[in-house]
């Protein structure tokens, strides 16, 4: 690099001169993603209460086996190892997981809020050797288009879930009917936000135009491109919503079913 | 007229330093590089200052405030809170010269290392160039930078790991971005970018983009898209197999 070294100033594990509350938002993080993922740990290995008439958890879809009508390949298959515990779940948590937990967003949060590297902006970190995403572990970061592109596979099942979510047994006919009810805008308004979230990723925006220099030239990249940096400059505000969507829809759909919540039938 | 006091950093080049109280007379309007113009006039006369334009153009007025890596020029002490004294120190992340001068030679050194410019041949007989207005505006966020270093100073890779020797900096990877995706550029940064300037040191603290004056968005918009091209060279098998089938 031809240059010569300079000597950084080392501190200690929180000075800074900042007088700021700069601990609130790297704690606000900590507290966030552990709720999150400690509900979304217990809620993938509960097996039960995921679905409610029409309504299907997003943390159980697309449920490939289980119990449920919603099961493409019917019930727990047979091969399934006895000593694992088995929820439908658990099978594909690890795809919009991984996702999330590559997410350019995120890593800068949790890299603060988890790890203190760095606490917060000019405040000092706790450790002196430093690694970053240039060697393992954290270069398996570069990972997230992959993990894209399952989070789009996913959206398309997802979208699948609220028209299903559109079609109510009649006990009178035995047929279905159209029918709009709370549930079905939860499962909605969770997947307008995902779509958001997702389309206005780091990744998405550099796969469908952001990777030419000259974007102008495919009115379709460039169109696209616009989209998903007018959704990308949003994405920390739809990363966060469509966190918490996606837990309120599992827990609206959870509390229907256990019969503490009534389903508000609007159509 | 009310009074606040500035909690100054002091230095001799080469010795020790400290914080010395100073407490001015203060005015509407006034901003903390004017309140150091007045420590200097009438308490400090030997207190050293980098300054030029007053108008958050020229980056010389560096400093960190209460903390934060901002200019002076810029900070209004209406947006500071005077009930306490405020702390005036120099970057942290460069040499001390002497009070609040820092020696910032190491960022321009950096910058020599760096691919020049590099167009493609001309495309009109009279040696210009076409370009489209919506590829170039991509890469002219990039040339506000003023090149104040703040970005440099409150990186955590260069303030409290000091990588000065393998990590270019978020104000190179800006200076980087601009030339990489400029519709005319035909030279190859990315392999540099990986094994050379180091990019995947960063871990997307967005601290640089916080304390931009010029509001660059120093990681979403140049950062992360060259990481991203830095995946599509080294990381994605797909398009390392899309890229050998169609040359």
């Amino acid at each position: 690099m031809q240059v010569i070294p300079v000597t950084a100033v080392h501190r200690g594990f929180g000075t800074t001169s900042r007088r700021d509350s700069w601990w609130v938002a790297p704690l606000g993080v900590f507290l966030g993603l552990s709720a999150f993922l400690g509900y979304a740990t217990w809620a993938a290995f509960q097996n039960a209460h995921y679905h409610f008439g029409p309504y299907l958890s997003p943390f159980y879809s697309p449920e490939l086996w289980g119990d449920s009508p919603h099961a493409w390949f019917g019930p727990k298959p047979g091969w399934w190892p006895a000593l694992l515990p088995f929820s439908p779940a658990l099978l594909i948590l690890p795809f919009p997981g991984g996702f999330r937990f590559t997410c350019y967003y995120y890593r800068g949060a949790y890299y603060k809020a988890f790890w203190a590297d760095p606490p917060s902006c000019a405040v000092g970190e706790p450790r002196k050797s430093y690694l970053g995403e240039n060697s393992l572990p954290l270069i398996i970061q570069n990972i997230h288009r992959y993990f894209l592109y399952a989070a789009v596979a996913f959206l398309f099942m997802l979208s699948y879930d609220v028209w299903v979510a559109m079609w109510f047994d009649n006990a009178a006919t035995g047929q279905k009917e159209f029918g709009i009810g709370v549930g079905t805008l939860v499962l909605l308004v969770n997947v307008i936000l995902l779509t958001s979230y997702t389309l206005g990723c780091h990744s998405m925006r550099h796969l469908v135009g952001g990777r030419t220099d000259e974007v102008s030239k495919s009115p379709i990249s460039d169109a696209c491109y616009s989209c998903s940096s007018a959704l990308n400059y949003k994405h920390q505000l739809f990363a966060w919503c469509s966190l918490f969507s996606v837990m309120f829809a599992d827990v609206y759909v959870r509390l229907c079913s256990m019969g503490y919540w009534t389903d508000l039938r609007l159509l | 007229m009310s009074q606040a006091t500035f909690s100054v950093w002091r230095s001799e080049p080469g010795g020790a330093g400290a914080f010395k109280d100073y407490t001015i007379e203060i005015s509407d309007g006034m901003v903390v590089l004017d309140a150091v113009h007045k420590i200097q006039a009438e308490q400090a006369p030997d207190l050293a200052c980098r300054w030029n334009c007053k108008a958050g153009k020229c980056g010389s007025c560096s400093a960190e405030i209460n903390g934060k890596p901002r200019l002076m020029c810029m900070s209004r002490l209406n947006s500071i809170d005077l009930t306490q004294p405020v702390k005036v120190e120099p970057m942290r992340t460069f040499p001390l010269i002497k009070d609040l001068v820092t020696d910032v030679s190491w960022n321009f050194r950096v910058k020599k290392g760096l691919k020049k410019f590099k167009p493609r041949a001309a495309d009109a007989a009279d040696g210009t160039w076409r370009m489209q207005q919506r590829d170039i505006d991509r890469v002219q966020e990039f040339r506000k930078c003023i090149e104040c270093f703040l970005c440099q100073d409150v990186c955590h890779v260069l303030r409290d790991h000091g990588k000065h020797e393998e990590f270019i900096g978020p104000r190179f990877f800006v200076y980087s971005a601009a030339l990489e995706m400029h519709p005319l550029d035909t030279d190859d940064r990315v392999p540099d970018l990986k094994q050379k300037d180091n990019i995947g040191y960063c871990n997307i603290t967005k601290c640089c983009t916080k304390v931009c004056p010029e509001h660059i968005h120093i990681t979403d918009n140049a950062i992360i898209p060259l990481k991203e091209r830095v995946v599509d060279r080294f990381y994605d098998p797909v398009t390392r197999l899309l890229r050998m089938i169609g040359g």
